[in-house]
């Protein structure tokens, strides 16, 4: 059949079919992200308009299993954060693959054949969380190993944040308790997201992947009433 | 209907089963049809601290298997008529506790029994989710140190998620804390997390403080649950803690450094 046929004889308002686009593929060797935010930000100042909206996908097959974990959400802001769209990852493995569900990349095949673990359907994260792509009210603790997702919105805890428990949003994120887990706001690169606590103890705080890890956290504001935003793509901590 | 209490801590060694025995004769003694059920598959334990080990003929994965039926299995105490034992197998795989098997035997016993309490093994595997995914109401046996405080709060998130009554969407399971292997003098010097630090971090209600004591050493290797002795402090502290869990208003006690008498201030330094 001819193109031109297709395109006059269907009544269909499309078709589906295969097509193989080139795309940058970020093959990780190490998962430090202190080294990976210094190498993009000189690739990108090398070529910006490359890099402006340009897809990209993940490759975590040269990551070595016993290796430290990548921090999938940092890595995600990061990208985001820095004008790219990630749109998948490959060679990941199911834990991996996990997250990258949860922050919507799609999860690619590997070339090698390998095959690919299904992710389990993402359970609910906590009672009480719901579904929809909104805002996400908690009011019970937030326990260690916990991970919870504000997709499309804020995040809204109301009582205590364990260590040891993650806490994601593409919108900002309130916790009116003592905030000892880790805090993503912005995950999808919104650098105008903000966290904010009653009580400062975070193992790690992050907006669109620039992250401050506790102990780089100024004592001055340890376990005080605080917000966390960009400025100029720093991360300033401020009493409230 | 049965309440299933599981007694729960994900760390090992934090008193889990000393608690599981006191628990069950406590609610005994006053004269609730209680079951006390051994989850370690592979490691059982409970059997030595309720002193029936010599009795032990089937176990609770020969009537999950159905080689025997529950009143086979279960083991009657000789000190207390409304008390019965549960042990683990020792030779089995854990893997034969199935979900489906452990709720067919709850449910069993449930007809029968006031209260089913389970001994959770350490760790959050297989045997210990097993434990908590029936439980009405969960026990969190927890050590005054920040390695236990976490694993805790860890076995908490576990079941605000993966029990049954998670799942259905039912009330969640009824948490409470049990501080054990507590020594206020520790605490003063600053050695030991207080019972304020460990409640502020876990934000829970503080069902009972067991104070360190030998004699829960003495009460395993007598096969006689420490509730059993009026004379110590940690057995007293198991009382008010079922007192406690029944609803009744009881006062914490053992919570602060003991003063030391006349002698002691003369003698001891």
């Amino acid at each position: 059949m001819s193109d031109a046929a297709s395109e006059t004889a269907s009544s269909d308002p499309f078709e589906l079919k295969a097509s193989a686009i080139t795309v940058p593929v970020m093959k990780l060797f190490d998962p430090d992200m202190d080294r990976i935010t210094d190498l993009m930000t000189t690739k990108i100042e090398q070529a910006p308009d490359f890099f402006h909206n340009a897809p990209i996908v993940i490759d975590l097959s040269a990551l070595k299993s016993g290796d430290a974990t990548v921090d999938f959400a940092l890595l995600v802001g990061l990208i985001r954060g820095m004008g790219m769209i990630p749109v998948g990852v490959q060679g990941g493995n199911e834990l991996q693959n996990e997250a990258a569900e949860m922050l919507e990349l799609a999860i690619l095949s590997n070339s090698a054949g390998r095959p690919r673990p299904r992710p389990k359907a993402r359970a609910a994260a906590a009672p009480g969380a719901a579904p929809e792509e909104h805002s996400l009210l908690v009011t019970r603790p937030v326990r260690s190993g916990q991970r919870l997702y504000a997709r499309g919105g804020d995040l809204v805890v109301t009582a205590a944040v364990s260590s040891g428990a993650e806490l994601f949003a593409d919108g900002n994120i309130h916790v009116y308790g003592a905030l000892r887990g880790r805090a993503l706001a912005g995950v999808k690169g919104d650098t105008s997201a903000r966290i904010f606590c009653r009580k400062l103890n975070a193992e790690l705080v992050s907006i669109a992947g620039r992250y401050k890890v506790s102990d780089s956290i100024s004592r001055e504001h340890w376990g005080d009433a605080v917000q966390v935003y960009l400025i100029e793509n720093r991360l300033v901590v401020e009493p409230i | 209907m049965a309440r299933t209490i599981v007694i729960t801590s994900g760390k090992g060694g934090v008193g889990k089963t000393t608690t599981s025995a006191a628990i069950a004769m406590g609610l005994a003694q006053r004269g609730n049809r209680t079951a006390v059920i051994d989850f370690d598959v592979g490691l059982r334990n409970l059997d030595l601290v309720m002193g029936c080990e010599r009795r032990v003929v089937y176990d609770f994965v020969n009537v999950i298997t159905g080689e025997a039926t529950l009143n086979q299995a279960l083991i009657r105490d000789k000190r207390c008529d409304d008390l019965y034992i549960l042990p683990a197998s020792q030779t089995r795989d854990k893997e034969a506790l199935t979900q489906e098997g452990v709720g067919k035997v709850l449910d069993e016993m449930g007809k029968t029994f006031d209260y089913i309490v389970c001994d959770s093994p350490a760790g959050i595997e297989h045997g210990a989710t097993m434990a908590m995914y029936f439980a009405d109401d969960a026990i969190v046996v927890t050590n005054p140190e920040v390695s236990s405080v976490r694993d805790s709060d860890r076995m908490l998130g576990i079941l605000a998620s993966k029990s049954r009554r998670a799942e259905n969407a039912e009330d969640p399971i009824r948490e409470y804390l049990l501080l054990t292997r507590y020594s206020p003098e520790r605490v003063e010097r600053g050695e030991m997390l207080g019972v304020d630090d460990v409640q502020e971090i876990l934000s829970l209600d503080l069902l009972g403080v067991i104070p360190e004591s030998p004699d829960v050493l003495d009460a395993s290797n007598k096969g006689a649950p420490i509730i059993l002795n009026e004379q110590s402090d940690a057995g007293q502290a198991y009382t008010d803690v079922i007192s406690r869990y029944l609803g009744d208003d009881v006062p914490h006690r053992f919570l602060d450094a003991r003063k030391k008498g006349l002698f002691g201030r003369l003698f001891g330094g």
